[in-house]
């Protein structure tokens, strides 16, 4: 497997560089990330919290599984046409399962006691919504996110396949010209690009996660009773 | 000439290729998921034995799993020595990510068994590896088959990102579609198939849950 194309300095730079195609993923990415959060995770909580569409929010998720992902790309892009308002569509479409599957069950798995006794003291719906129902579901809602995140990177990869830039780019014009070492740059990097961000994410959920909220280490579910000997 | 018509007209002429497509299909999610079972089994035994083992197992398995699917199909070929179009590349890339979804889910799963029935069965006299075959599989199944299930669903969603490596399956008929001018018809026909099959499966492994762990209707009533 020859690392040439990879450890190249010429191609590390300019607009068909690596941290160009890098850029342009990462912002396919994130706008797509940002539209389909700013539809899922409210409409997640509200469902969560009503408990009303629980039905909707569970077998959307289960169907968003069965979708392949190229065929919803392909699909959409037949209706709209090519541009890179339908391929931000389509990883949308792509991203609202998981994030709201995630923000559904995170929250209406909050203990319901908890729930009770802030409305006991006297906080509104939204307030406990907010202030206790989404702290207390974060780390299953950026479970969520990285789990979306991830499905978008690799989408936004075969979207080259039809018309943007992007790190598909390397594997389908290596792919065209039978250029070995160039896909395996394109993937190597795809590949990097994708644990590191989910590293970052798994980073983020410790930070943010409120300490009393986090599972405290060792406390891993174990039964009491000593083990027989093996 | 309506889609419905178009879709119609669109399997009459290419019916054979759309059959041999779905059997390929098939043939590429289901190896994986079968040999990623067998395998998941002594890992997640190793992982719920030797408490060394969970850490750096469970860790490589979800970095291997954070890997665009596409990619680690283009890098097996130059790990594996094999071609780019050969379906070899399709069927490792498969067993890896079913691999890391069951590893966990076996583990969990054998991790979550009443110590004092296992107890009780090494009393009344059950050798370890009959015990775990009789006792510690069988009462792991319900959690060890809904990790099955994600994975048999995934899998074959995930087989059609083969077809633009050039391999068969239905995502021939995504690609198909792409290279007729995103003519809608083998693209339609593809996306509902491929998400029926995903759904049989799926409901087939609920079937036979029901079978393999009857202790679990009996308690429901």
């Amino acid at each position: 497997m020859s690392l040439d194309y990879l450890l190249d300095a010429a191609h590390w730079s300019g607009p068909d560089g690596f941290p160009h195609q890098i850029l342009e993923h990462l912002r396919y990415t994130g706008l797509a990330l940002l539209i389909a959060m700013v539809i899922a995770l409210p409409l997640g909580v509200l469902i969560g919290h009503t408990g009303r569409g629980a039905g909707l929010a569970i077998n959307l998720g289960n169907a968003g599984r069965a979708l392949p992902t190229l065929g919803v790309l392909m699909l959409i892009l037949a209706v709209t046409g090519v541009g890179l308002k339908p391929v931000i569509g389509a990883l949308v479409v792509l991203a609202i399962p998981p994030l709201l599957t995630a923000t559904y069950a995170g929250v209406s798995s909050v203990d319901r006691g908890v729930v009770d006794a802030a409305r006991g003291v006297g906080l509104r719906e939204p307030q406990i919504a907010l202030g206790v129902e989404v702290p207390l579901a974060l780390p299953v809602i950026l479970g969520g996110v990285r789990s979306a995140t991830l499905q978008v990177i690799s989408t936004a990869t075969i979207a080259a396949y039809v018309a943007q830039d992007g790190l598909g780019r390397y594997l389908f014009d290596g792919l065209a010209v039978r250029d070995y070492p160039r896909i395996v740059a394109g993937a190597v990097v795809l590949a990097v690009l994708a644990v590191v961000v989910d590293a970052l994410l798994a980073l983020l959920q410790r930070v943010v996660v409120s300490p009393g909220v986090r599972p405290r280490a060792g406390s891993r579910r174990r039964t009491a009773l000593p083990q027989p000997e093996r | 000439m309506t889609l419905w018509h178009q879709v119609l007209d669109y399997l009459s002429v290419n019916g054979e290729d759309v059959r041999s497509a779905v059997l390929q299909h098939l043939y590429l999610a289901l190896v994986p998921v079968v040999v990623a079972f067998v395998l998941s089994l002594p890992l997640g035994w190793a992982v719920v034995s030797y408490g060394w083992v969970r850490h750096p197992l469970l860790t490589l398995t979800s970095v291997v799993y954070t890997i665009p699917s596409l990619a680690l199909l283009l890098l097996l070929p130059g790990l594996l020595g094999t071609s780019i179009l050969d379906p070899f590349n399709v069927l490792v890339a498969l067993t890896v990510y079913s691999l890391a979804l069951l590893v966990r889910s076996t583990a969990d799963g054998l991790a979550a068994i009443d110590a004092s029935v296992v107890q009780a069965a090494t009393a009344m006299g059950y050798r370890p590896l009959r015990r775990w075959f009789a006792v510690d599989l069988p009462l792991s199944l319900p959690v060890v088959l809904a990790g099955l299930r994600v994975a048999v669903v995934s899998n074959v969603s995930m087989v059609s990102i083969a077809a633009l490596v050039g391999i068969g399956g239905l995502g021939q008929l995504f690609t198909r579609g792409f290279q007729l001018g995103f003519y809608m018809p083998p693209i339609l026909i593809g996306l509902v198939l491929s998400v029926a099959i995903a759904l049989v499966l799926d409901a087939l492994v609920v079937i036979a849950q029901r079978f393999v762990t009857p202790w679990a209707r009996v308690a429901a009533r």
